[in-house]
């Protein structure tokens, strides 16, 4: 007989409410009737991110030590919840964003994948060995992909869709091969017994140790691995490349973090060079590709490349203040992300078209709150103080200098003033364009713009935190100190 | 709260109010306008409360932001620095107040920005913590940005960009020095951090406010930046902003790296030296009236520059004088070049010319101003000069000698663009419909031009209130 595992349903209560939720959008989908779908599915999805949330805060305040739970198929710890609370605001502002999305079939089950890849990302933090770990990367992975497609009478999002499925797959596969590697060199799926296990090829661990990295970059759309990421995020419906571009580089890179830490202390040297590099191409890419970039989801996608290689810098610290640093930095940067993506939807839906550059000429004066916020965003994307951005950036610059690699440092200097250029741009589009070009690029034939509540007040709240989380740092960062203290680093 | 705090949050509050309060134009300029006055009544109230017979630090507030790298909010003032807000609130009111007269555009982000950014510069003179200290100067930053951006004149996007990658530039430089100072030193408190000899980090400061001031040979966004922004912008960059290099000089890249600072005396001094001449030049050779302005606006930081690094008294009393000096006569010149460009639709030495004739306000008023500018005996900037010429003659006659060089060329520029606009034949852009000076007008500029008459006649007012006992040694310990 099979001894069944004792089951800590508290641990899991934050993946199963999400998953509740996300079962009453799909059930509303066919059962009630036509006008209450859409209602229904966001409804319950909100619901399901806020209960999530909550319940990943008590998990968080009730663990006061780390520890695997489930025959050690799980963790529990502070560092996974406090993603989870990260994660699950992350999908509650998306479903604020996407609200306002005009979409004549599939609203319920939009609402439906959206709560389960999120539920997906929270199972995937909290794994605790390789089979959890691919089982929820594939679970979320397989959401996102038919999101992405959601819009199928939009030859973009298709293209999208399928071009994340393929690249995606690709990924999956390769971090699938390498935990295979992993586990042919050390016998062990779980983290700590792989840290812990005798080593019978040095060689097969190390290159299983590769491609689980390359598997996690794909993910996290860092350089090399980010060739998916400007197609997708462009064709992408805006608020899923919203939903994406906070949620799964967030879960990705904290997973990133947790398994090179607890699975391979012993590779420390190895790894940190590997993370550090793909820091630097990450960095050099999507800054200097988002340079000449006309379309704004294209930027922001680069863009978004930029901040995984910002990010991966305090991974590649390896030390206490870059695992508080990375928690931090998922903050304003997620509710920046989200916020701009919004932003940008917003506009989207008043042009009905792509917004370029140019389509957003004047905006700032036309629609003076989501202005201002998106320049907020803009300029906390660039690290300027004032927001959490800049404070993100000074603690992953100070991980960095903290553990010896000074250089790390200059690097990400170099790429934030490169950065400036496209941020500032975005500013400039929308607030400082001539009014004879004002004239030329106004599209809206009269009227006032759609008026959108729900997208107004979810990029409020990524204002407010984007704002807050640099005046109010210090209850955060006592959160992300604990949370990091749970790792072995 | 201190009063420190309030001269910082006063302006930011007022900013606050008057971006968001819906009023029509006129109240919210004036608005705008109130909250300066009141930011210059409360620095009267500091001021007439302060010790100036102590060197330390006075009016401090300090509690902590984030302990685990230890960054606290903590602000206070020395007497030197006294004087450097001082200047600030009082160009910053009166820009506001030109503000107000020329009507501008969208008056209530105008009025907001403005007031933010008289905030930035009175919390970035005021910072005792670095990390505070950066998020000022970054904060002074973005209003500048948007109002150059928004307000400036046709070339003003490439004026934009330019002063943001150079400034940038300096501050990400800047940045990466204070994280290897605060996390190397386990601190970013100015007060209680020790000093380092580190070269690097020293030379990330010292480019930073090198851009800033700007030394020769980052001045490359200077021209731009004050010919296409709005003429009270340009008061306040160039009379006020720049002199957060001051601060930065003095407060960090000296007090807190006095071993790097010594081996790099003689190079910065020789970059100031050149700066001071090279500006001189070019003031000399501009073609119109903001091109002088923003180019002796130039040599005098090298002169004042020069002054810090003299490394005694004499110069450092003098480079605070010449920077409150410095600040009234650039804030008066460019509101008087907003007047004159109001009147005429340009600043081209070519199409002005005997103003003068008829207008008898604005002719003494810039005649004034020109004569102070020039340092002629008598008036404060000639103290100012001749105390940083007598301090800097410790390190060498020769920057003395071009010191007083540039005195010269400093009177020939003057004298030039006072002719150019007030005396020679009538020029095609000077109508007879182009009237004196209005009362409204006289309002904001006389009041700068008493402060300056008023140094002129009493300069010892700052000078003796700057550092009240050695200066180099208030330095070297009350600083630190």
């Amino acid at each position: 007989m099979i001894p069944t595992p004792n089951v800590d349903w508290l641990a899991l209560s934050p993946v199963l409410a999400l998953l509740g939720g996300s079962g009453v959008a799909l059930l509303g989908a066919v059962l009630v009737p036509r006008w209450m779908r859409r209602a229904l599915g966001a409804a319950a999805a909100f619901a399901g991110f806020v209960a999530a949330g909550i319940l990943a805060g008590i998990v968080f305040d009730r663990t006061p030590e780390a520890q695997t739970i489930i025959a050690e198929s799980m963790v529990r710890d502070r560092f996974a919840a406090l993603t989870q609370i990260i994660l699950a605001a992350a999908g509650a502002l998306a479903v604020l964003v996407s609200w306002g999305e005009r979409r004549r079939f599939h609203g319920a089950e939009y609402y439906a994948l959206l709560a389960a890849a999120g539920s997906g990302m929270l199972f995937f933090v909290q794994a605790g060995n390789l089979m959890t770990l691919f089982l929820g990367l594939e679970w979320f992975s397989l959401c996102l992909y038919v999101l992405c497609a959601m819009d199928t009478e939009r030859e973009t999002s298709l293209e999208a869709g399928l071009k994340y499925l393929i690249v995606g797959s690709f990924g999956s596969g390769v971090l699938l091969f390498g935990s295979a590697l992993v586990y042919g060199a050390t016998g062990e799926l779980g983290f700590e017994a792989i840290a812990g296990a005798d080593v019978t090829s040095d060689a097969l661990l190390l290159a299983g140790l590769a491609m689980l990295i390359a598997g996690f970059g794909f993910k996290a759309s860092a350089a090399p691995f980010h060739m998916w990421t400007p197609d997708v995020y462009q064709g992408a419906p805006t608020s899923v490349t919203a939903f994406m571009s906070a949620a799964t580089k967030a879960a990705a890179l904290a997973v990133t973090l947790r398994v090179l830490v607890t699975a391979f202390p012993d590779q420390e040297e190895t790894w940190r060079i590997a993370v550090a590099v793909l820091a630097c191409a990450s960095l050099a890419v999507g800054n200097l590709a988002a340079l000449v970039q006309r379309d704004v989801k294209r930027l922001l996608a680069y863009s978004s490349v930029s901040h995984a290689g910002f990010m991966l810098i305090a991974v590649a610290a390896a030390n206490e203040l870059g695992g508080r640093a990375l928690l931090y930095y998922f903050i304003p940067y997620g509710a920046m992300s989200i916020g701009a993506f919004a932003v940008v939807a917003a506009r989207e839906r008043e042009l009905q078209r792509p917004v370029t550059l140019d389509g957003l000429a004047g905006f700032g004066w036309e629609r003076p709150f989501l202005g201002v916020c998106m320049w907020a965003f803009m300029l906390g994307f660039a690290g300027f103080p004032l927001t959490g951005g800049f404070l993100g950036k000074l603690y992953v610059f100070s991980a960095a200098y903290d553990s010896g690699w000074w250089w790390l440092v200059v690097v990400g200097v170099v790429a934030t003033a490169v950065s400036l250029y496209y941020y500032l741009a975005v500013v400039r589009a929308m607030y400082m364009r001539s009014e004879l070009e004002l004239r030329l690029a106004a599209p809206v034939a009269g009227g006032s713009p759609p008026s959108d509540p729900f997208l107004t007040l979810g990029t409020g709240a990524c204002l407010a935190v984007t704002v807050g989380s640099f005046f109010l740092v210090q209850p955060l960062i006592d959160l992300a100190k604990d949370a990091a203290a749970q790792l072995p680093l | 709260m201190s009063l420190t705090d309030g001269l910082i949050l006063l302006p930011l509050a007022g900013a606050l109010v008057v971006w968001l309060a819906p009023l029509p134009r006129e109240l919210s300029a004036g608005l705008a306008f109130l909250v300066a006055l009141g930011e210059v009544a409360l620095w009267i109230t500091t001021a007439g409360r302060f010790d100036f017979g102590d060197d330390g630090l006075q009016f401090a507030t300090s509690f902590e932001w984030f302990d685990d790298l230890g960054v606290s909010y903590h602000v206070g003032l020395f007497s030197w620095s006294l004087w450097l807000v001082g200047v600030s609130v009082v160009v910053c009111a009166a820009a506001l107040g030109y503000a107000l007269v020329a009507g501008r555009d969208r008056a209530r982000a105008y009025g907001g920005l403005m007031l933010f950014l008289t905030g930035a510069i009175v919390a970035v003179f005021a910072a005792q913590d670095l990390l505070l200290f950066y998020v000022a100067f970054e904060a002074m930053l973005i209003p500048i940005y948007v109002l150059i951006g928004v307000w400036g004149g046709p070339g003003r996007l490439g004026a934009t960009l330019k002063f943001v990658i150079y400034t940038m530039a300096g501050s990400l430089l800047m940045l990466a020095a204070i994280v290897a100072y605060g996390i190397g030193q386990g601190t970013f408190s100015l007060v209680d951090g020790p000093t380092s000899d580190n070269v690097w980090i020293f030379l990330g400061f010292a480019v930073a406010f090198a851009v800033k001031a700007p030394l020769f040979p980052f001045h490359g966004w200077l021209l731009d930046a004050y010919r296409e922004s709005t003429p009270e912008v340009a008061a306040v960059l160039s009379g006020v902003v720049s002199k957060a290099a001051v601060y930065g000089f003095i407060r960090i890249a000296i007090a807190k790296f006095p071993e790097p600072a010594d081996d790099f005396t003689v190079p910065i001094l020789v970059l100031a030296a050149v700066g001071l001449a090279y500006g001189s030049l070019l003031a000399f050779r501009s073609p119109d009236f903001r091109g002088v302005l923003a180019y002796s606006s130039m040599a005098q930081m090298g002169l004042i520059v020069l002054g810090i690094f003299a490394f005694n008294d004499l110069g450092l009393d003098g480079a605070i004088l010449q920077a409150v000096n410095h600040g009234l006569v650039s804030g008066t010149m460019f509101l008087l070049a907003a007047m004159v460009e109001r009147r005429t639709s340009t600043g081209d030495f070519d199409r002005l010319g005997g103003m003068a004739k008829g207008r008898p306000a604005l002719a003494t008023l810039l005649m004034t101003t020109g004569i102070i500018a020039l340092a002629v005996p008598g008036a404060a900037t000639f103290a100012g000069e001749f105390a940083i010429l007598a301090g800097v003659f410790d390190q060498g006659w020769g920057y003395a000698a071009i010191g007083a060089a540039a005195i010269v060329l400093a009177a020939m520029y003057v004298l030039r663009l006072i002719s150019a606009v007030l005396h020679r034949a009538r020029g095609p852009a000077v109508s007879d419909a182009a009237l004196d000076l209005r009362p409204a007008e006289l309002m904001i500029v006389v009041p700068l031009v008493v402060c300056l008459l008023g140094l002129s006649a009493w300069p010892a007012l700052v000078s003796d209130r700057a550092f009240p006992n050695d200066a180099a040694t208030a330095i070297s310990e009350a600083l630190r």
